[in-house]
């Protein structure tokens, strides 16, 4: 399958008056046409960054360092503002978290899904109140035309988060970027937006970019998955991949520390120990080390490279897949094999 | 097992006043008849959706609110204020959501700690008053030099860990632990539940677990109660509860749960609920879910199921479910 988005070196930091926060700090994936990309990983770990800077979305003191984000051929990186207009919402489109922030709580539902669609299509007003409704419809929001003359504080949390995928998806964008679509939702709610995601995927055939740290969200939704820790991927693979053959101890690590409901017997869970790593103190070599039980002396000192595993679909950039792994080439700097010994520290 | 349970709630009510107008007001019965036993050392969980008033339950149940009815026993007395509510109010404590709100910015980890020492003036000398400090903090895994510092010092997962010291300060027998790992990353929240089943071991605590997350709160209970809309719709030990699943709410909830296993979450057979939660001020007549249930009957509108025992240890409040068993 062709690749829709092709990212590569992203490297984006936050000027604040503290100190350089590298929030995302080299990170390159693929994402194909029509599939569905999970991105996981804990808070600042740089997942929502990524998304914004692949719109180009970020707030003052952050900005992009270097990398290119290709979207069908076309670099985005370095367009202008007005060019990056024709992009979002035509073509690649965002949902965020909390509903109720993003929609404007002064205008009606109707009046807000009306001048998405009058901005980014040429159709009157008459067309575009008929296309709203029919958004509405879409998304499996009942009565569509009592809902336009709502405000936000009228609908439900789910309700809500219809109606931004219905203004997201006005113009049939190619990319869904969902940042945590569901995490201020109930369970049951969550899974009610996330069959109708499911669902409006498969009718559209656009590829979504889903962003969450609900490890049970990825598992019953994406084809490919990223996790990300400290503003790097660590591992990169097919869900079944991720969740089966786990390569980086991080991933590991999360895997065996969340409680799992399916088991009968009850297993004590075992953490990943330590604090979240401070992102104005980065340590020298992999950014979990201090956290990871099987640290080596490498680990420490040099930061870990991208290693292939059977194959090119799975990545991980953890230095105890230096035996199995190959070398990813697309790592700048390529430097001949380490021979390692097996210390731990 | 014939012991008496450490806390009896029966028949507890928590209205509201909600002006509707200048000269009207309206109930909001957050929660309405609830009862339930936790024995000592056990783990009660509660669960439902945000509104169905798990956290209202914790709350008057500790008499933060007055209750409008019901009673509240605690180790054989029951709770009124008074002496009775003075001395339950040292041997239960509460730990809460939000590790950042939770916790007052201006004072010293050292003094939110030992606030509630302070309050039931528990010590004889300052020294003792420390060395208390000391040990509460190295028994939530934090070091003693922490004591002098301040709240925004510290990450949301070591916030809980003070928030939990707070509680245990005043060596109480009974804990409400409110949501208490929802605003922790995933690595931090094992930390976290490990920390307070040890606790629970090695104090001989007992916990009213409240929480949304199923997983969890399957992982850390002994038994679960299930709350919509102000009741408890179902009640059951841990086990039993996810085996079998009795009340309808139960069995959609649960199904909702994401599994974090590929291959399962693609067999799994998901029953959606169509619709959202009620509003509490206009509850449906007769079951709270019949509108949202998918086996409801004209029957379900007529009045009000009662929460009754339909095997041993297994209670649920829905018509359509028979009593079986003994």
């Amino acid at each position: 399958m062709e690749n829709i988005l092709e990212v590569k070196g992203l490297k984006t930091s936050f000027y604040t008056p503290s100190g350089v926060v590298p929030a995302v700090g080299g990170v390159s994936f693929q994402l194909k046409k029509g599939s569905v990309l999970g991105i996981v990983g804990e808070s600042g770990s740089g997942k929502s960054v990524t998304a914004y800077s692949i719109l180009q979305i970020l707030t003052p003191p952050g900005r992009i360092d270097s990398g290119s984000v290709k979207f069908n051929g076309q670099e985005l990186v370095g367009l202008s503002e007005k060019e990056m207009r024709k992009i979002r919402g035509n073509k690649i489109s965002i949902i965020f978290q909390d509903p109720m922030t993003s929609l404007n709580p002064v205008f009606t539902i109707g009046n807000q899904l009306i001048e998405t669609i009058l901005l980014h299509t040429s159709r009157t007003k008459v067309e575009a109140h008929k296309r709203a409704l029919e958004m509405l419809s879409m998304v499996g929001i009942n009565d569509p035309e009592r809902r336009m003359h709502q405000y936000p504080y009228e609908l439900s949390g789910g309700m809500r988060q219809r109606v931004m995928i219905a203004m997201a998806l006005v113009c049939e964008p190619e990319i869904l970027i969902a940042d945590e679509p569901t995490t201020a939702l109930d369970v049951t709610i969550q899974a009610q937006i996330l069959e109708l995601m499911t669902e409006l995927q498969h009718r559209l055939g656009m590829a979504i970019i889903l962003i969450t740290h609900d490890l049970g969200v990825v598992a019953g939704m994406c084809d490919e998955v990223i996790v990300m820790y400290a503003g790097h991927l660590v591992e990169r693979g097919a869900a079944s991949q991720i969740f089966y053959q786990p390569k980086h101890e991080y991933t590991k690590g999360l895997m065996r520390s969340i409680p799992r409901i399916e088991k009968d017997e009850k297993e004590r869970l075992i953490p990943i120990s330590g604090t979240p790593v401070d992102m104005l103190l980065l340590p020298k070599g992999c950014a979990f080390a201090p956290r990871c039980e099987r640290a080596m002396k490498i680990c420490l000192e040099e930061k870990p490279q991208e290693y292939w595993i059977n194959g090119y679909n799975h990545l991980a950039s953890c230095w105890r897949n230096v035996k199995e792994g190959t070398l990813a080439p697309e790592v700048p700097g390529k430097r001949p094999m380490i021979q390692l010994k097996e210390e731990s520290v | 097992m014939t012991q008496t349970p450490l806390l009896q709630v029966k028949g507890l009510k928590q209205y509201f006043n909600i002006s509707t107008g200048l000269f009207r007001s309206t109930h909001l019965k957050a929660v309405d008849d609830v009862s339930f036993d936790i024995n000592a050392g056990e783990t009660l969980g509660l669960v439902g959706e945000s509104g169905c008033g798990k956290t209202t339950v914790g709350r008057s149940l500790m008499h933060l609110y007055l209750p409008t009815a019901g009673e509240v026993i605690f180790d054989g007395e029951k709770l009124a204020p008074g002496p009775v509510l003075d001395s339950f109010r040292r041997r239960a404590q509460m730990v809460f959501q939000d590790p950042y709100s939770s916790l007052n910015p201006r004072m010293t980890v050292g003094d939110i700690v030992a606030e509630p020492i302070d309050v039931h003036k528990l010590y004889q000398s300052k020294k003792e008053r420390n060395n208390r400090v000391a040990e509460l903090l190295d028994l939530v895994g934090l070091s003693s030099e922490q004591a002098t510092r301040y709240a925004h010092e510290f990450s949301g997962g070591q916030r809980q860990r003070i928030g939990i010291a707070r509680a245990l300060a005043s060596r109480p027998e009974f804990i409400v632990c409110d949501e208490p790992v929802s605003a922790l990353d995933v690595s931090i929240q094992a930390q976290v539940i490990n920390m307070l089943e040890d606790l629970q071991a090695r104090l001989g605590l007992t916990y009213l677990f409240i929480a949304h997350d199923l997983s969890v709160v399957k992982h850390i209970s002994n038994r679960i109660a299930v709350m919509y809309l102000g009741r408890i719709v179902e009640m059951a030990s841990s086990v039993d509860l996810h085996r079998n699943p009795l009340h309808p709410y139960t069995r959609s909830l649960l199904s909702a749960v994401p599994v974090p296993d590929p291959d399962k979450a693609r067999e799994l057979k998901r029953i959606i609920l169509k619709g959202d939660v009620p509003s509490p001020l206009k509850v449906p007549s007769g079951c709270a879910f019949r509108t949202r249930c998918p086996d409801a009957i004209p029957a379900c509108a007529d009045s009000c199921p009662l929460l009754r025992e339909v095997s041993p240890g297994h209670s649920v409040s829905c018509i359509r479910i028979p009593v079986t068993g003994a």
